[in-house]
């Protein structure tokens, strides 16, 4: 028998981490990206990444990293596989430092930590304004120096249609498609990794993410059986400036720094910002927030906005008034310029508008999927996870396996700020350690695939291609998108509520009923990028469907999921001792007993169909609710 | 912000080998939009000015944050990437065409492996033992050092400076500016310092340094306002000092 071989699916910080962990066993590794791998979304985080290296004096440890992020996704979140990740992180960067990635330095020549959203001490290792784009390019170099030494073979400009099974249901491989040829063509392998990344297109244009982000390559393992875990968390980022092709985040430093919100008070007011009268504006966070005002927590900040332009009608901008401003004119220039340089300069070069002369015009945007396919990990007697185990991050179809925003690790309901570079290298890395214990492990006259298999699902696929050339609807892939982003995110985005959730539904059958009958408007075999579009729309209805069932299903408001109808608000003003308060902690208590867990959707042929699995919350159990005031 | 019509020139080409043809397209809109959302909104209604229906505009983009270096495109002559092109700054009607040096996939979709196979050829990458860990960091690098190496830590591979030198090309073997800096980047490094030699020695043979003709464009066009042509006159110097150890050094 030949050597054992791997395909890695996506070329982000978990694909090229799992790339180079697998190839550095001695594995050959062929890798696929639907672009130059230098390309992936991995390289838009800014912020930076989280290990505990206390530098700063402040007593910093890695147990607190590992609370935090366990309460920053309201306990959802396996506690095994968070402590091993805040374990491994200092080692990681050490990793990342001796390939070469440009962290910014202290005076000493040391790294630089600094301080970000969700905690209380400096424990964010950052590249300049860039550390996504950084880390991404030390791997990618890594992984350049293994394909010249024949260890790594890259398929760029390839996609990824389907698995492989075999009898028993074991993955052999993948069909895969040039995107230039629009050869499909089948590649048999020993074990598969899923890299491919978020899906926040399923909200665009009004998403961060990439317009590859689409999650079809998730939603294709899904509907051949893997499953889906907490698909219903989505976080959403309060400030974004508007685009006509996508959302692009306005750090929080913005309203730190001293920046107001507002929408007129008058509905359908058009006069610019500038002339109307301050006694005329409404400063809504600072009235729903008098103790916090403009600076109250990004979940809050994004409802608030979402109740004034939604429900209360007073947004500006067209497309149904859904922005409000975010206002720094009346600062100080020269201090605004010096603290906040970078923001306005991206707002400026996308904008083409000065933020230090005009309000800026912001929209909470889709950011950040905490759900997944789902993954598996091997507790070890200390708690953590077993290393080199084979069931680290395996989804449930065995040689497949999964890390990555792709699947649903590490986060829990909400996203720890700069936790996200982390997750994304440190599930790279185990993912690519398990698939070598899953590799040596394997019989060594492992039964290969039956040819009738990889044979016929080239013919299916390309029997896809050739329905959808000839399909001659009314609407086009790309019209369609924008209905499926604007209908997530009105009735599955950042408020929830059962009956627009059910509409919701109903919408995404009607949506999938039209795609099957949409036009592409080209029928060219060559670089045919609407054939492609069209594929992956499809998918991405399927996994919306999985994320507005799964937010109809889960009565509660937890984390990025937020139920104003079940929602157990803490009595103002009442502490631990408080009979109010205490009440509130056993009302806290039964939401958990019936909702701390994880969902977990199967496909079927009807939808998704949906079941609960039990959180492991042995590292620090959930006695305390999340309480940042 | 207008409502008039955005008008559109757009090279076409359907195939590798077919020739090129140009459509004009007038696109209803804001002015506020860019490069990228414009042809995100053509791709809805291909229509051209003459009501023809035509095949939707092939071509590249990813994070529209120009940090992916994906959508760089040629805009009214300027090579550039077309997500921080804001119509309103552009002069109508607007001129697209794919990225020039690099060979024509379909439309505006160029294929830039080589750059790729630059940064190969100069090996541009720190030689690690493992991505394990090793219990120790890379040596310290002090703030100065640090600032000078990120402006070259920022090149995204758009190749808007390959597509503006004009000692790149088609019939020439030059490896173009992104994988030299490249070079200057990797060398500077603590631990990438160690295979030095090796790098000046690709950057010494054909196509290398030598072949810069100093005309300056890549720097002028840089959308990351990265130092090239610093890190070619650094360059410059290490090669010269190389070719000396390389004659007069212990053998």
């Amino acid at each position: 028998m030949s050597k054992p071989n791997v395909i890695v699916i996506g070329g982000g910080l978990g694909g090229l981490w799992a790339t180079l962990r697998i190839a550095h066993a001695g594995f050959p590794v062929e890798l696929f990206s639907l672009f130059e791998v230098k390309r992936s979304h991995s390289v838009c985080a800014q912020g930076g990444i989280n290990a505990v290296l206390d530098s700063k004096g402040q007593h910093d440890s890695i147990r607190q990293h590992i609370i935090d992020t366990v309460k920053g996704g309201e306990y959802l979140a396996n506690q095994p596989p968070v402590k091993a990740m805040c374990e491994d992180a200092p080692g990681l960067i050490r990793t990342f430092e001796r390939m070469g990635v440009t962290f910014s330095r202290t005076s000493e020549g040391l790294l630089d930590q600094r301080l970000f959203g969700g905690v209380k001490n400096k424990r964010t290792c950052f590249a300049g304004a860039s550390t996504g784009q950084q880390l991404l390019y030390g791997v990618d170099q890594q992984v350049r120096r293994l394909e010249s030494e024949d260890k790594v073979v890259k398929h760029e400009w390839w996609e990824f249609l389907s698995l492989l099974l075999d009898a028993d249901g074991v993955c052999r491989g993948i069909v895969a498609m040039d995107l230039k040829s629009l050869e499909v063509r089948a590649f048999a392998a020993d074990a598969i990794v899923v890299a491919s990344g978020g899906m926040g297109q399923l909200y665009a244009p009004k998403s961060t993410t990439s317009t590859n982000s689409t999650g079809a390559a998730a939603s294709r393992c899904y509907r051949q059986g893997a499953w889906m875990a907490n698909a219903e968390f989505f976080q959403f980022h309060p400030t974004a400036m508007m685009g006509h092709d996508k959302n692009r985040l306005m750090s929080e430093a913005a309203r730190g720094e001293g920046g107001r919100i507002w929408v007129p008070k008058t509905p359908g007011d058009r006069r610019p910002p500038k002339t109307i009268p301050e006694s005329e504006r409404f400063y809504f966070l600072e009235e729903f927030f008098p103790a916090y005002g403009n600076t109250v927590a990004r979940d809050e900040a994004a409802r608030a906005i979402w109740t004034v332009t939604r429900q209360m009608g007073l947004g500006i901008g067209g497309d149904g008034g859904d922005r409000v401003y975010l206002d720094l004119t009346h600062l100080d220039a020269a201090f605004i310029g010096a603290r906040l340089g970078a923001i306005l300069e991206i707002y400026r070069k996308f904008a083409g508008v000065d933020p230090m002369t005009e309000p800026m015009e912001i929209f909470p945007a889709a950011h950040y999927g905490m759900g997944g396919l789902w993954v598996d990990f091997e507790r070890s007697a200390d708690g953590g996870i077993q290393p080199d185990s084979p069931r680290n991050h395996a989804t449930n179809i065995p040689g497949l396996y999964a890390c990555g925003e792709c699947d649903y690790a590490y986060h829990g309901a909400n996203r720890l700020g700069a936790n996200s570079l982390l997750s994304a290298s440190y599930s790279g890395r185990i993912a690519g350690e398990s698939v070598v214990s899953y590799l040596k492990g394997l019989a060594s006259d492992g039964a290969s695939l039956a040819p009738e298999i990889p044979q016929a699902e080239v013919a299916r696929q390309q029997a896809i291609n050739a329905d959808l050339m000839r399909a001659d609807g009314a609407d086009t892939p790309y019209l369609i998108q924008k209905e499926l982003g604007a209908l997530m995110t009105a009735k599955v985005g950042v408020v929830r509520s059962n009956p627009e959730l059910e509409s919701a539904v109903g919408e995404l059958q009607v949506l999938r009923d039209r795609l099957r009958n949409a036009r592409l408007g080209e029928s060219s075999t060559w670089s045919n990028q609407s054939l492609a579009f069209a594929r992956q729309l499809g998918d991405m209805i399927e996994l919306a469907g999985v994320v507005a069932r799964g937010a109809l299903a889960r009565d509660e408001c937890r984390g990025a999921h937020y139920k104003p109808a079940f929602r157990i608000p803490i009595p103002e003003g009442k502490f631990a001792g408080d009979p109010e308060f205490e009440t509130y902690r056993a009302r806290w208590h039964a939401n958990n007993a019936q909702w701390l867990k994880t969902t977990i959707a199967e496909h079927t042929e009807d939808g998704p169909r949906l079941s609960y699995q039990e959180v492991d919350l042995s590292v620090y159990p959930p006695t305390e609710p999340r309480d940042y005031r | 912000m207008t409502e008039q019509p955005i008008h559109l020139r757009i090279r076409r080409q359907d195939r590798p080998d077919s020739a090129p043809y140009w459509q004009e397209f007038a696109i209803p809109g804001r002015s506020d939009h860019n490069i990228v959302s414009l042809l995100m909104a053509l791709r809805e209604n291909p229509v051209t000015v003459s009501g023809q229906r035509v095949d939707p505009v092939v071509w590249e983009h990813n994070c529209m944050e120009e940090v992916c270096g994906a959508c760089a495109l040629l805009i009214n002559g300027v090579p550039r990437p077309s997500c921080s092109a804001l119509v309103a700054e552009l002069e109508q009607p607007i001129r697209l065409e794919p990225l020039p040096k690099f060979p024509v996939v379909r439309d505006l979709l160029v294929d830039r492996r080589r750059i790729d196979q630059g940064l190969k050829q100069v090996k541009a990458w720190i030689k690690i033992d493992g991505v394990w860990d090793t219990h120790e960091g890379a040596p310290r690098i002090g703030p100065s050092e640090w600032a000078a190496n990120y402006l070259y830590s920022r090149c995204m591979s758009c190749g808007c400076c390959m597509a503006a030198c004009p000692q790149f090309g088609t019939d020439s073997d030059f490896l173009g500016p992104a994988p030299l800096a490249q070079v200057r980047l990797m060398n500077a490094h603590p631990t990438g310092r160690y295979d030095k030699t090796e790098r000046l020695h690709a950057i010494m043979a054909d196509g290398g340094l030598s072949d810069c003709g100093n005309a300056q464009n890549c720097v002028r066009v840089c959308p990351k306002e990265i130092p090239l042509t610093t890190a070619i006159g650094e360059l410059g110097r290490q090669t010269t000092v190389q070719l000396l150890k390389d004659i007069f050094g212990p053998r």
